[in-house]
């Protein structure tokens, strides 16, 4: 019988784990001895999580967590946006060009690349993985965005110059190419990340247990003394989905780096120690609010009639105490929100929103107008129906079930009765996606582009993600057709100063109409090892190591 | 002869169980909420073309009669399915995890019906109120305290979590075991025996144990369904990769192909592990005999 | 009755006093949220801390056991009930009944219940009163809870069927309900007492989780369940050892109930 137990501490997994380790060390020292030159930290076996095993390791068809984790770090691309500064850098591409007002970028490719496998890069191998981005029949996740630019041309115009003409513009196109891993030409469309350009390869794969990357030893990269990078030889990442358990390990020092840690894990690990437990500050994710604005929704007319009026909405916003859910059910690390980017996203965010006040007040004296009355401390609408709604959420997610309570207590106070129900996350997708059977959600939709191209999906009124009310003919409101306006308005112009113009007025608009109520933005939580050198955790993903190649463990 | 037409009996009843629950299996999953929702539905970085693209096709679980039958078909052929959330073949699933859940449900049974006897007996034995008030209040506290926490409690010690089933089990063991063992001691005729002096490993193997056997084989019989139920929260808890672990995503992904299976497996385990004590039971030997 | 068992039904009549009129007892209301006292230690004011909202946990708590002792108890009568009658039924009348009931018990055991709840909370109205949500959930569990120790009566019935003694009584001529009710009953007791005892700790702990499902007792509504699930949170378990307060007190009440009830000690 296998030995089973591979995530408990002591057992033959972890031995295992340590024999390999030894191994690797003992390769490190001889490699070390043959060349003759000490590098400055080299070696060891970083480990981390992923939540589930990859879907895929294919870097094109990458779309959950965990495969993108995986794309991240054995993927090489043209173009890499700095986590950190939050700008295009060039990578394979040692620079590129865009013209036609958006409709042809040029790559000039950096020259002497090589495949992990030792053999050389070429253009022929760019023009075959982009093509197979844009290939309708592969679908492909990671080259969905560029599809949007119709049918596209792409070839070598030499060995290290690589051309695609597009059929219309796309607005921020350069970014999208941080997602797109060049594989071998043979492998195109195919690729299972074994034979890669970025710093680590896949090397194995134990399905409920973890992955393995290897050091990519023709990794083209090398630090500012001329060292080859990466420092590590490995890179572990356990398949673990209990944040408990994630926490226990990191204490007990078997995992090195934790992405996004929840508050409360935050809180203790903070409470014990040693500067592990770091708060970057607000994230882009965000945590939202809507009301069920569609037409055909199995609930009674009169409460349609309430959630479709900007004062309802407006209302129940502004008698939301947004700084008690940041400081309680986060625990303090959470900002209140003022719309639908965070500040964190610090091109695109529009400096003009104001912060949104509690104030109950003012929120029952937008009430009266709609010609609500309190009565003995219960909101009744002008058809004397009492105001009382439910709110439904995923369940399992502390903060928010903890925002939950806060919601339904700070709406108690102007008299309208919040029934909260939390669900599986099953039962939620199936009422607010098919039956359209509940009064409001809350939800965190993540957000991990930073470009406003991003948002068109929730934003657009025809789109089919658009919660409140997805999948409209035409806008079912006027200023739904005026962000459908701006939204398209941004998209076709190259101009960033112009397009933020026009994003802004998006923002502006949601947050004066509050289809969505953005409540707070998530602070980015993480919990580095002492052990790791060179860590410079950001907050976007993967916030502890998108510098990988730079990182190394003290031996 | 008999022994063996009984055995073929069991056979037949394990088949049927099966293949009803299988089915009534697939049908409480279908009607569920949720059913053909996946979460890249609701990726909103994708466009709507790519997340139908994407869209895991279930159109051949839709209908549940018909599922079925295609399954029972290929089940012939060996051939468990394919998991839609997994994206693996259910065979290989059921492969790489089966030992890891064997392994925690025998170490949760054999631990938690060492603990409970070796409570239970001597709390039965004697009038010793105190010994009797104190097994009770240690087995209360394991009943009262979720699986997951002692799942948990063993982590943080640095032992296996999967130790926590056997003091799932252990409460029960106990309890039942303890109970029906005072019971059988204050029956008349083990009451007579004691008056007559005889010794008590003569009333144990004489008057007690025929009395408990078949109850007890029967209890033997429901801890491993009470193991396997355990497993489910402390695999989560501790992300062993078992099928405890994997019927919980099942769930959550409401993966009719993976539930069915593991409906089947539950139920062929239920039904053998309570066939087996029957058989074993000196009452069913003596109906058969 | 022995004086220990005076004072365990003594200590018991206290408890339930203060948990059905916890409002007279409670030193706030159980959802009131001292937002600036989250997680505070116990004090004066708050005798148990508060929780993470800031909600006095002892208030909490006797609320909380209103409703779990009495809808525990309920839930746990009917399936008791349900495993006496499913599970002797069939073992008593023998045969081709016995084998049925063993079937239908197996696979009772072996189905995913979990759908089927999943299944009732869709059909459900959102706003269902939270009270409704607790009863119902209770009587599920009392409705699913049965089956393992059918199985467990099932074989103790048969044993006695077939047991020397009946055989005699019996022979004796005695009527098939004297059969049942002198004989039978009698020694299939305490294993249904087992399984009350059981259930009642277990469906507290079960009914918290079926809050996962939307099931259960809503927020601010506390139960007993939910506060035993504030355990999870494991390192504050090493700091605030007042967490154990919820279990202990359920250890407790259950183990007096039985000592009180006199299921403890031999007939």
């Amino acid at each position: 019988m296998r030995a089973s137990g591979h995530r408990v501490i002591g057992s033959s997994g972890e031995v295992r784990a340590r024999r390999l380790f030894g191994c690797l060390l003992m390769l490190a020292l001889v490699l070390a001895l043959t060349s003759c030159s000490r590098k400055p930290e080299s070696g060891g076996e970083l480990r981390v999580t992923i939540k589930t095993d990859p879907k895929t390791l294919n870097p094109l068809m990458a779309e959950e967590d965990a495969s993108d984790r995986i794309r991240y770090l054995t993927g090489g691309v043209l173009i890499r946006v700095n986590r950190k500064e939050q700008e295009n850098q060039g990578e394979l591409a040692e620079s590129w060009k865009v013209d036609e007002g958006g409709r042809r970028i040029t790559f000039d490719l950096r020259p002497g690349v090589k495949f992990s496998d030792g053999s050389d890069f070429s253009a022929g191998d760019v023009v075959a993985t982009i093509k197979a981005a844009l290939d309708p029949s592969l679908h492909s996740p990671k080259g969905d965005p560029l599809r949007a630019g119709g049918k596209a041309d792409v070839r070598a115009l030499s060995g290290n110059e690589v051309v695609i003409e597009f059929e219309h513009p796309i607005a921020g196109l350069e970014r999208l190419f941080d997602e797109i891993a060049i594989s071998p030409e043979r492998v195109a469309g195919k690729a299972d990340s074994s034979v890669v350009l970025g710093p680590f390869s896949v090397a194995e794969q134990r399905a409920g247990e973890y992955v393995l990357l290897k050091r990519n030893p023709y990794y083209w990269k090398k630090d500012s003394a001329g060292h080859q990078l990466p420092y590590l030889n490995a890179i572990r990442m356990y398949v673990l989905s209990n944040r408990d358990t994630e926490l226990i390990r990191f204490r007990q020092g078997d995992i090195h780096l934790i992405d996004g840690l929840p508050p409360d894990l935050y809180e203790q690990l903070h409470s014990e120690d040693s500067g592990a437990a770091r708060d970057l500050g607000p994230s882009i994710e965000s945590e939202q609010l809507w009301f069920n604005q569609v037409a055909k929704a199995p609930i009674p007319v009169y409460k349609k009639t309430w959630f479709r009026s900007r004062n309802f909405r407006r209302a129940i916003s502004l008698a939301i105490n947004r700084s008690d859910l940041a400081r309680v059910a986060f625990r303090g690390h959470a900002t209140p929100s003022v719309g639908l980017l965070s500040p964190a996203n610090k091109f695109w965010f529009d400096q003009n929103l104001k912060p949104i006040p509690y104030d109950t007040n003012a929120a029952l004296d937008l009430l009266k107008q709609d010609g609500f009355t309190r009565t003995e401390g219960t909101l009744k609408d002008r058809n004397g129906n009492p105001v009382n709604f439910s709110l439904i959420t995923n369940a399992g997610n502390k903060p928010r079930e903890r925002m939950g309570s806060l919601i339904q207590q700070d709406l108690q106070q102007i008299g309208i009765n919040v029934n909260f129900v939390p669900l599986d996350f099953a039962s939620i997708a199936e009422r607010i996606m098919k039956t359209y059977d509940y009064d409001a959600c809350m939800l965190g939709l993540t957000n991990v582009d930073l470009d406003p191209n991003g948002q068109v999906n929730v934003w657009m009124s025809s789109a089919d993600l658009h919660q409140w009310n997805p999948a409209q003919k035409s806008p079912a409101t006027e200023w739904e057709a005026q962000i459908d306006k701006y939204l398209r308005a941004q998209a076709s112009t190259l101009d960033r100063a112009e397009r933020k113009a026009d994003f802004d007025k998006v923002q502006e608009i949601a947050a004066d109409e509050d289809p969505m109520l953005y409540l707070v933005d998530k602070n980015a939580l993480v919990a580095v090892s002492p052990k790791v050198k060179n860590a410079d955790p950001v907050v976007l993903t993967p916030q502890t190591y998108w510098n990988a190649e730079y990182l190394s463990l003290e031996k | 002869m008999r022994i063996l037409s009984a055995i073929g009996r069991h056979l037949l009843i394990i088949l049927i169980t099966a293949l009803v629950g299988g089915l009534l299996g697939a049908t409480l999953v279908r009607l569920a909420p949720g059913f053909g929702i996946q979460e890249s539905d609701l990726n909103a970085q994708l466009s709507a073309e790519t997340r139908k693209a994407l869209h895991k096709e279930d159109a051949g679980e839709r209908n549940v009669l018909s599922y079925y039958g295609h399954y029972l078909g290929s089940l012939i052929h060996g051939d468990l399915g394919y998991s839609r959330s997994m994206d693996r073949p259910v065979s290989e699933l059921f492969r790489d995890r089966l030992p890891d859940t064997v392994e925690s449900v025998v170490i949760g049974v054999a631990g938690g019906w060492l603990l409970g006897l070796a409570l239970a007996i001597p709390a039965s034995w004697k009038r010793a109120p105190f010994y009797s008030a104190s097994a009770t209040l240690i087995s209360g506290i394991f009943l009262c305290i979720p699986s997951a926490v002692l799942a948990l409690i063993f982590l943080v010690i640095g032992s296996p979590g999967k130790l926590a089933i056997a003091l799932v089990v252990f409460p029960k063991v106990f309890r039942f075991s303890r109970n029906l063992l005072v019971k059988t001691y204050t029956m008349p005729h083990v009451l007579t025996a004691r008056a007559r002096g005889l010794s008590s490993a003569r009333i144990f193997g004489w008057h007690i144990l025929p009395n408990i056997a078949a109850p007890m084989l029967a209890l033997a019989g429901v801890t491993v369904s009470i193991a396997f139920a355990a497993a489910i929260p402390v695999e989560v808890v501790c992300d062993s990769p078992g099928l405890g672990q994997l019927a919980w995503k099942a769930a959550l992904s409401r993966d009719v192909p993976l539930l069915v299976n593991l409906t089947l497996v539950i139920a062929i385990v239920t039904v053998a592990a309570n066939s087996f004590s029957e058989l074993l039971s000196p009452a069913a030997t003596r109906d058969v005999l | 009755m022995s004086r220990a068992r005076w004072i365990a039904t003594g200590v018991l009549i206290a408890v339930f006093v203060l948990a059905l009129f916890a409002s007279a007892f409670a030193p706030a209301p159980y959802a009131k949220q001292f937002r600036n006292d989250t997680d505070h230690p116990p004090s004066t004011q708050f005798p148990l801390g508060t929780d993470e909202l800031g909600r006095d946990r002892l208030s909490r708590l006797l609320y909380g056991m209103r409703i779990s002792l009495l809808l525990a108890p309920a839930a746990a009568l009917i399936s008791t009930a349900l495993a006496a009658i499913i599970g002797g039924a069939g073992a008593y009348l023998g045969g081709t009944w016995d084998r049925a009931t063993n079937m239908f018990i197996d696979l009772f055991l072996s189905l995913p219940w979990l759908f089927l709840l999943l299944t009732l909370r869709a059909l459900l109205p959102l706003d269902i009163p939270p009270f409704t949500s607790v009863v119902v959930t209770f009587a599920l569990l009392g409705i699913l809870g049965w089956a393992a120790s059918a199985r467990i009566v099932a074989a103790s019935v048969r044993s006695i069927r077939s047991s020397e003694f009946l055989l005699q009584a019996r022979a004796a001529g005695c009527k098939p309900s004297r059969l049942l009710f002198r004989h039978v009953l009698p020694n299939v007791k305490p294993i249904l007492l087992a399984q009350f005892w059981i259930s009642v700790p277990l469906f507290i702990l079960t009914e918290a989780n079926l809050g996962m499902l939307g099931l259960g007792v809503t927020e601010p509504l506390p139960s007993w369940g939910n506060l035993l699930r504030e355990l999870e949170n494991y390192t504050a378990l090493r700091h605030s050892p007042w967490l154990w307060v919820p279990l202990l007190s359920l250890v407790l009440v259950v183990s007096l109930f039985q000592f009180a009830l006199g299921t403890e000690e031999p007939a």
